[in-house]
Order: C-alpha cells, then structure tokens, then sequence
C-alpha cells in the first residue's frame, strides 16, 4: 500500500530515491474523558528528496493531525497507536523524547499557519534562529548568530541583520512568515511539513511566499510535505497529492491526474465548489450537508451521507483505496459507474 | 443590466460620495491627536437594485471599514450616503430607524457575531421586536418561514448557535439580516470562514435570495475567485482608495490598474500545467497609517515616476466605461 506513495514513474525503477520520510498505516486515536475516537486512520505515505506531497482537505478530515504526528507533537489526549513513520533510517516512533528533541528542527522542521503564535513573543528572531543552530550544531554563539542572519538572508528578509534584532511583533506577516522559514530552514531539514503556510497571507504576499519556497526546495533538494486546504495552491505546488476526508485518503494521484479527471466523488465535488473564472456566474456544484463528527462516523464510507453516487452498499461497507488507474488511487465503490 | 461601471441605473439605489473614515491616533499622557489612520479615505460608489457590487482588496485597503460606516458601526468622517434619493446621516428616531431596517449586514465570523445565549429564534425575532414588527404569532410564523427559506428546519428553532456548524451559523446570520426584508445587503467576507464545500452552499444561497427577493449585495472579500463569481461589478481598493472600478467580465478579462494587475496575477491557478513562477522577491507593502505620497500604489509600481510621486491620481472614467485612477493608463 506504501508504494501509492511513491512519485510517479519512480515505482520499481531501481535508480527510485530512498524517501525522505515514509509513513505506514498510521492510526490517531484521541481520547477525551472516556471516549476515545480515531482521528487519522491507515495513513501511508512517502516522499523523496526534492519532492512535494499535498495533503489537501477540509477542516477536521485529520491533516493538520498527520503533519503534527510526524513530529511526535500531537497535543495531549492524542497518540499514534499504529503505524511506523520513518525518516531515513530512524523509526520516529520507537524515540525517546530527547532523540525527537535531536531531530526536530534538525532533520525534520515545522512551518506552521500563524507565525504570530508559532514564533516566541519574548525573543528576538535571530535569537530563536540561533538558538535552534546552537542546540543542534554546536559552535560558539557568534557562529550561531551569524548562522541565523544568513539563515535570514536565504529568505531573501531586506536588512537581514537589523531584522535578526526584532521581535517578531515589529514585522509584517510576510516577513514574520520568512522568519519562520527561516527557522525552519537553519539547520538544512531533509523534510520540511508545512501546515497551510500561506493561509494567514494576503495573495500578493502568499505569491512570495509560494515563490521563496518552491526556489528554497529547488536549491536544497528538501523532502517537502504541504497541508492546505486550498486546491488552488496544491495546483501551483504539488508533484503528488492526497486528499483527506474523514481521517482517511479517498484519493492520491500525480499532480496532473488528479486535475484532470479526479475520480473520488468528494474531489470532484471539491473542484465543481470552487468558485472560478470559467464558470463566474454559473451555478456552484455544492455539497450538500456537513462533514460528520470524527466520534459520530457512519459505518461504510464517510462521504455516503453527502454522496450523489451513493448506494445502500457505501453505507454498509467502507471502500478500499484502490489503484485505478496507473498511479492513481481513489476509495470509491462507484467509481467505474461515475462516467 | 448596467452599461457602465459607474452611472448604472438613472436612481441608483445606494449612493455614495467622497465616503472617509479616520481614526485619530493618540499619543502621551493627555493622549494628544498626533495624526490619523486614513483607513477610508474618500470612496464613491453607486449600487442599483437587485446588483451585486464586489468589493475587493487586501487586509487593511479599507473595505470592511467602509461597510461597517455605512451601516454605521462606525463614525463617518466625512461623505454623503443616499439611499434611494434620500440623504443618509441627517435623520433620527424614526427615520433613522426606517433607513436601518433597508440596510443590514452579515458578518464574516459566524461564530462571534452571533449572541452564544440567545436561542435562534430569539437571535431570528429580535429585529422584529426592535422595529415593532408584527404580533407575537407573526413574528413566530416569520422566523419559522425564514428559516426554511435559508435551509435551516424550523425544528432547530429553540436551539442555541453552538449547536450549528459553521455553515448553518452562517445561514443563521443571513437569516437575521434578511428578517426586515431590506434592499441591501452589506456582506462582510461571509464565507471567508467557512470550507470550500460549505463556501459553495452559502454563496448559490446568497444568489437564489437575490433573485427572488431583489435584495442587492455589497460584498467585500479577499478573495477574487468569490468576487468574480458573485459580483455584476467589481471596485479594487489600495490603502482606502478604489483605483479600479469596471463590470465583473471587463476587470478579470483585461484589470487596467498595476495594483488590479498584481492582485489577478498573484492568484493561484488550477491548472497545474500553468503554474505561475512567482517571484520570491520581498516587497515592502506600506499601510494606511504611513501612505506613500501621490499614488499611494507608486512604491510597489512598475510604471511609477516623478509625476505618481507628486500627483495623486484621480477616478476617473476610460473609453469602455471602467473608472481608474491612474496616470499610465
């Protein structure tokens, strides 16, 4: 089931990179008092260098728990209780706290939505930067300075070392989120998780952002993971994609497949709500009805209730991800019926 | 419907003139004015019945602001609101009243804008009430009414908003603003909030009300997808400005305004064979408490010279009937 993960053309090639990081059907429980509920069921998953995998869905389908996952930082109440994700050659899982302290921001590092909250209020950010450098490399604090402003020249930050001297408080959401690239990039990860990156970002400065980070990856040959909710930013990103709903794929295509004939009923449904261009004016294709609770979900597939395509069998039994086209999965009982 | 971008129909229902919104800025101990946020700073516009007029720019440009003075949340500084051929802002009691029930507004945050201890159909029979609406029995019969014409079951009547996603919070929303049958709609990034799935529900909800009830939008959002999908015509605000104002097709076929330009241009395509290569450039963005003199857009212009610098440009009307303001174009 792994091998859905790999980039496309790359399955059985004996030149196909060792991924970066790979995930293997990995379970999220949470409990809450005495209940308990899985967030994020059977997720695989595996990028290579140089990659970009989007994890693409909406609000409560488990992707912002995946990312958090993959750096052992879920919130209290929430554990991995299957699975293996392994970054090279670690099992993140099998790790002490101390050797996830090791690793974080070393080998694997965090972009996250909001650099306002992610960045500390208190610290300057060449300080937090330094910081990061001075835990995991070493050397003297100047070294880890002027690491930290070349960190901050790498993000193309105007003024980089008067910058380095501020609080995060004193810069502008685009540079704030530079900042946090930055960080995030010091210590040269071999996998970078970026959780919606550009969502707190007005579009011109979103635009700069996608620009920084498709030229940084280009450079570094970094493993990149990028969870969005917004199609659209998957378009201009993705080399490979997988869509969320309910704590589970429902489909993961190449790039290209995936846009030009989404086969899961909830990735088309996706597309045709999109309000663009072609269709201004026309009628949006809506899905009707809401995402189900994660503790309240229906016994067969979780998209059944809002499905067009649905039959008594989708709400008995849950579809497998299956390959239906070469490199491309969905999990779908109807989708040979779809046209 | 209309021909043009600014003179549409002989009365327009919503008219308004040189609108300005300013905040003082205080400093020291006596907490002196020492200057001001020029948050809106002198924006006309017309909106005939039944239309729907988008008005988009990035945080800070000014456009919630405008919204909010004119349903008057907050103080105009200056400017002439008319609201079919009456002048806006002279009245009291009753007819301050009466203006109020024509124009109401839905917010973007359907979590926060609505009262967590009022049931829904106290949130849905207070306009009522404050107007002087109907019996008691009506009222019930409205509220009811209205909530199946905006997709709620009136059996959810007594619950509290806590109990609604999202979407249906926004539903609710729009349910009140709609309680007083009002000619025009403000519409503050209602769906900025909410997924795409549910985004689609509320915006075909807001278009089927439009056509049947005649009810005419002012939207203001972020996002030039909704706006293009939604608006008949469209006004680009820069730091409390409009600089471009044109029909929905004319402006996405061919923006005229450098600033209209970089917002169409830094918008993500959906067509992964034709990725944009944006530039990772910085770009310094100046707001409205520190404007560039001139044109405000000048320090992020390509066509800038001495003349942007020195001289503001006016909005003002081109050969295919858009309205911009700037000296190149």
């Amino acid at each position: 089931m792994s091998g859905a993960a790999l980039s496309e053309g790359a399955a059985g090639t004996a030149s196909a990179p060792a991924p970066a990081i790979e995930v293997s059907g990995m379970r999220i429980r949470i409990a809450l008092g005495d209940t308990s509920f899985t967030v994020v069921d059977d997720m695989s998953f595996a990028v290579a260098p140089g990659e970009t995998l989007c994890i693409v869905g909406e609000s409560g389908c488990g992707k912002s728990m995946t990312a958090l996952a993959l750096l052992r930082l879920l919130p209290q109440g929430a554990r991995i209780d299957r699975g293996a994700i392994r970054l090279g050659e670690t099992d993140i899982l099998e790790l002490g706290e101390r050797a996830v302290e090791d690793l974080r921001g070393n080998r694997i590092a965090m972009i996250f939505q909001e650099p306002l909250t992610a960045l500390n209020p208190v610290m300057t950010v060449g300080a937090q930067i330094a910081e990061a450098v001075a835990r995991h490399r070493g050397g003297t604090r100047r070294k880890a300075w002027a690491a930290a402003v070349e960190a901050l020249r790498g993000v193309q930050m105007p003024d980089a070392e008067r910058r380095a001297k501020q609080y995060p408080h004193e810069l502008s959401g685009g540079m704030r989120q530079r900042a946090m690239i930055a960080l995030a990039l010091c210590c040269a990860p071999s996998v970078i998780v970026a959780d919606e990156p550009t969502t707190a970002l007005d579009v011109t400065v979103q635009a700069q952002i996608l620009g920084l980070m498709a030229d940084l990856q280009r450079r570094s040959g970094t493993a990149l993971l990028l969870i969005t909710h917004d199609l659209s930013v998957v378009a201009e990103t993705a080399d490979r994609v997988i869509v969320m709903y309910a704590g589970r794929r429902v489909e993961e295509a190449g790039i290209t497949d995936l846009f030009d004939e989404p086969l899961h009923p909830y990735t088309r449904g996706l597309m045709g709500a999109i309000p663009r261009g072609a269709a201004a004016g026309k009628r949006l294709t809506d899905i009707p009805g809401t995402v189900p609770a994660l503790w309240d979900l229906p016994a067969g597939c979780a998209f059944a209730p809002r499905c067009p395509l649905a039959t008594p069998r989708c709400k008995i039994e849950r579809p497998p991800l299956e390959e239906h086209r070469p490199g491309h999965f969905a999990a779908c009982w109807e989708i040979d019926h779809a046209g | 419907m209309l021909d043009d971008a600014m003179a549409p129909p002989p009365a327009p229902l919503l008219s308004v003139r040189g609108l300005k919104v300013h905040f003082p800025i205080r400093q020291g101990v006596f907490q002196r004015q020492v200057g001001a946020v020029r948050a809106v700073d002198g924006v006309s516009f017309d909106i005939g019945r039944a239309e729907t007029l988008g008005l988009v720019g990035e945080s800070g440009c000014g456009k919630s602001t405008t919204g909010l003075a004119l349903t008057g949340l907050v103080p105009l500084t200056d400017g002439e609101v008319t609201f079919d051929g009456a002048r806006v802002g002279s009245e009291t009691g009753r007819d301050l009243a009466r203006f109020r029930q024509r124009m109401q507004i839905v917010f973007q945050d359907p979590f926060s804008s609505l009262n967590p201890r009022q049931r829904v159909r106290d949130i849905l029979r207070a306009p009522l009430e404050i107007h002087r609406i109907g019996t008691t029995a009506e009222r019930r019969e409205a509220v009811f009414a209205m909530m199946n014409r905006v997709g709620l079951r009136p059996d959810q009547a007594e619950n509290y908003p806590h109990q609604f996603s999202g979407g249906q919070r926004q539903r609710i929303g729009i349910a009140r603003a709609l309680m007083l049958n009002p000619d025009v709609i403000i519409c503050d990034e209602p769906v900025s909030a909410l997924d795409v799935s549910v985004q689609a529900q509320i915006l075909n909800l807001l278009e089927d009300l439009q056509d049947e009830l005649g009810v005419a939008f002012l939207f203001i959002s972020h996002d030039l997808g909704v706006v293009e999908h939604i608006s008949n015509r469209v006004a680009v605000m820069y730091l409390g400005k409009i600089v471009e104002m044109a029909r929905r097709e004319a402006l996405f076929a061919a923006p005229a305004h450098p600033y209209s330009e970089l917002l169409l241009g830094s918008t993500p395509s959906l067509d992964p064979r034709r990725r944009h290569r944006f530039s990772a450039g910085f770009e310094d963005v100046p707001s409205a408490t520190a404007k560039p003199s001139g044109c405000a857009f000048r320090t992020r212009c390509p066509l800038a010279d001495e003349r942007c610098r020195a001289e503001e440009p006016a909005l003002s009307p081109r050969a295919d009937g858009r309205l911009l303001a700037c000296h190149h174009r």
